[in-house]
């Protein structure tokens, strides 16, 4: 299968041989990409039922958790990195999250939607529709997804909260996007130092 | 496939076997001060131990369950238990794997229990037979891996009460298991657990003929012991398997009013009840089912502490009907190995079937424990 660009830019943000922590792993491919190339140790958490099959048959550690619930056991920084690859915006309190994991992994790598894409802008300003695009790819009765942001948003988001980005890397439809990313990206994907500012 | 089976997945004719230890002048010295001598255990093993010994599984029953794990006995038309996982090509595959399962001590299906005869009178322990623990039945069941010649085995697995042993083999004798299948269980009896064991445990000292445990040769308490097996029987099933199973049903014979079973459900469990004592000794009810209500493995130390540093893979499975062993136990049991950086996985399963699920839910178990093994027989040839 081939490899989506998001996680090829994530196994370039982690080192050989670490830890990683994947909250809302899914399928577990991320996870099984890093076992295999990057001879990660890796921890998957995952609440859909059949996606932890999916896991277990590739040979993955995984909880069956919540994700919203699942982080107060692990102690201080005992990952290098935990992932939030396109699960943030499906948690019910993404700030909560987003600190947990900082607290329990030394360095956090979040992969968002971009609700600002231009496709999606022309949907809701000129059709009037709420957007269904590569990355948000639900209807608006089906979809996993209960917070909406853009990258700036998350970029301004984490200023505020003195999260501090390292990376940050934006995707389009086939290749990476370098200018206007808030307009012209898919999807963002961040490195955060494990560490909170002021 | 070895030459000989019956067909693909069912085992040929087993064999129960014993094992007997700490003849005299030795003795096993039990958890609770006691002490027992001659030990024995009943024992089935399916498939063949490897050279290396590298290949041994141990298989722990529940409450009523026995050393017939799997295949057929001459003449019977059962098989075991969890023959379902345990057999060519299953979960538990016998054409990869030397699995082994014992009886408990305490109990009555060839082991050493409360109706074995006292080397001391002469005749049966009754209540004479020392209190016994979780930890004393896997202390017995690591002599008969001894005995087997097995240093390390690649997996211990078992639900309910055998999810226990699982748990205290691997905190006991962490060296000797790489990975370890605890499943619809709990690391400390709950006081409702307890309460439904008292329940049964009164229900037959309640009945005369239990004779303070002294009825061997004599009238048995039947009545005591099956009520004491209706309570587990509904305690094992849920509201929802009930209502499939029985819904409310009645029996077609009409029999003047006089409390005779009317709904299915209760001819069931009348059914099951006095059936019972043929297989089970209400001595070792009583035994078996106060060494789980004292099984409390962290004892407030936490088991986090205890599993810190043990390199066994722990996978966890859990039900989401279970009352009894509701699965917020077991994620109890997967927060700890996550606390103690222990590798693990957790999974709860989806079933109607209440606790009894571990026995009937086949295809999912099976899948997980498939590949769980796979992946740790990897990991112990690199």
């Amino acid at each position: 299968m081939k490899t989506g660009l998001d996680h090829r830019i994530i196994m370039e943000f982690i080192d050989d041989g670490s830890t990683v922590l994947d909250l809302g792993c899914g399928t577990g491919e991320l996870l099984c990409l890093l076992a295999e190339e990057k001879d990660v140790k890796g921890q998957g958490i995952e609440i859909d039922d059949k996606a932890i099959f999916e896991c277990v048959a590739k040979g993955l550690n995984v909880f069956h958790d919540d994700i919203d619930t699942g982080l107060p056991e692990y102690g201080d920084k005992s990952f290098d990195y935990v992932v939030l690859n396109q699960s943030l915006q499906q948690v019910k309190k993404p700030d909560h999250v987003l600190r947990e994991a900082i607290r329990v992994g030394r360095k956090v790598i979040v992969g968002i939607p971009n609700f600002a894409y231009i496709k999606a802008r022309l949907q809701i300003g000129f059709l009037g529709r709420v957007p269904v695009t590569p990355s948000l790819p639900y209807q608006w009765y089906d979809t996993p997804n209960l917070h909406f942001l853009s990258l700036l948003d998350f970029i301004e988001y984490c200023h505020k909260k003195g999260f501090v980005i390292e990376k940050s890397r934006y995707i389009g439809k086939k290749r990476e996007v370098h200018i206007l990313p808030n307009l012209f990206a898919l999807t963002g994907v961040f490195l955060l130092a494990g560490e909170v500012k002021g | 496939m070895k030459k000989g089976s019956l067909r693909q997945g069912s085992l040929r004719f087993v064999e129960t076997e014993y094992f007997t230890f700490a003849h005299p002048p030795y003795v096993f010295e039990l958890e609770g001060g006691g002490r027992l001598g001659p030990v024995t255990i009943a024992y089935e093993t399916y498939g063949t131990l490897n050279r290396d010994k590298s290949n041994g599984i141990l298989i722990l029953h529940a409450l009523t369950g026995d050393a017939h794990a799997a295949g057929y006995h001459e003449g019977d038309k059962d098989p075991g238990w969890w023959d379902s996982m345990i057999g060519p090509g299953k979960a538990f595959d016998t054409n990869r794997y030397f699995v082994i399962c014992s009886n408990v001590i305490g109990g009555c299906k060839g082991s050493t229990g409360p109706s074995s005869i006292n080397p001391e009178t002469g005749r049966p322990y009754g209540l004479n037979f020392p209190i016994i623990t979780i930890k004393d039945m896997v202390n017995a069941q690591a002599r008969l891996i001894d005995y087997l010649g097995i240093e390390r085995l690649l997996c211990v697995a078992g639900g309910s009460m055998g999810g226990m042993q699982v748990l205290q083999w691997v905190v006991s004798y962490p060296e000797r298991v790489a990975s370890a299948i605890p499943i619809a269980t709990t690391a400390t009896h709950s006081p409702q657990q307890i309460a439904f064991n008292e329940v049964g445990r009164q229900a037959i000292m309640a009945d005369p003929n239990w004779n303070n445990g002294d009825y061997y040769g004599g009238p048995l308490p039947v009545k005591g012991l099956s009520v004491a097996r209706m309570v587990g029987h509904i305690t094992y099933m849920s509201d929802e398997s009930m209502n499939e199973k029985f819904g409310r049903r009645v029996k077609n014979e009409k029999k003047p009013f006089k409390f005779s079973p009317e709904f299915e459900v209760e001819g069931y469990l009348q059914y099951r009840g006095d059936n019972f004592i043929k297989r089970f000794d209400p001595n070792s009810y009583l035994y078996i089912t106060k060494a789980i209500d004292y099984f409390d493995l962290s004892n407030g130390v936490g088991l986090h502490n205890l599993l810190k540093g043990i390199k066994t893979k722990f996978l966890i499975i859990a039900f989401k009907s279970d009352w009894l062993y509701p699965p917020y136990q077991s994620q109890e049991i997967a927060r700890a190995c996550k606390r103690a950086g222990v590798e693990a996985i957790y999974c709860e399963l989806n079933s109607n079937y209440g606790h009894d699920a571990f026995l009937v839910e086949v295809d999912e178990q099976a899948h997980l424990i498939t590949h769980f093994l796979n992946k740790v027989a990897e990991s112990i040839k690199r």
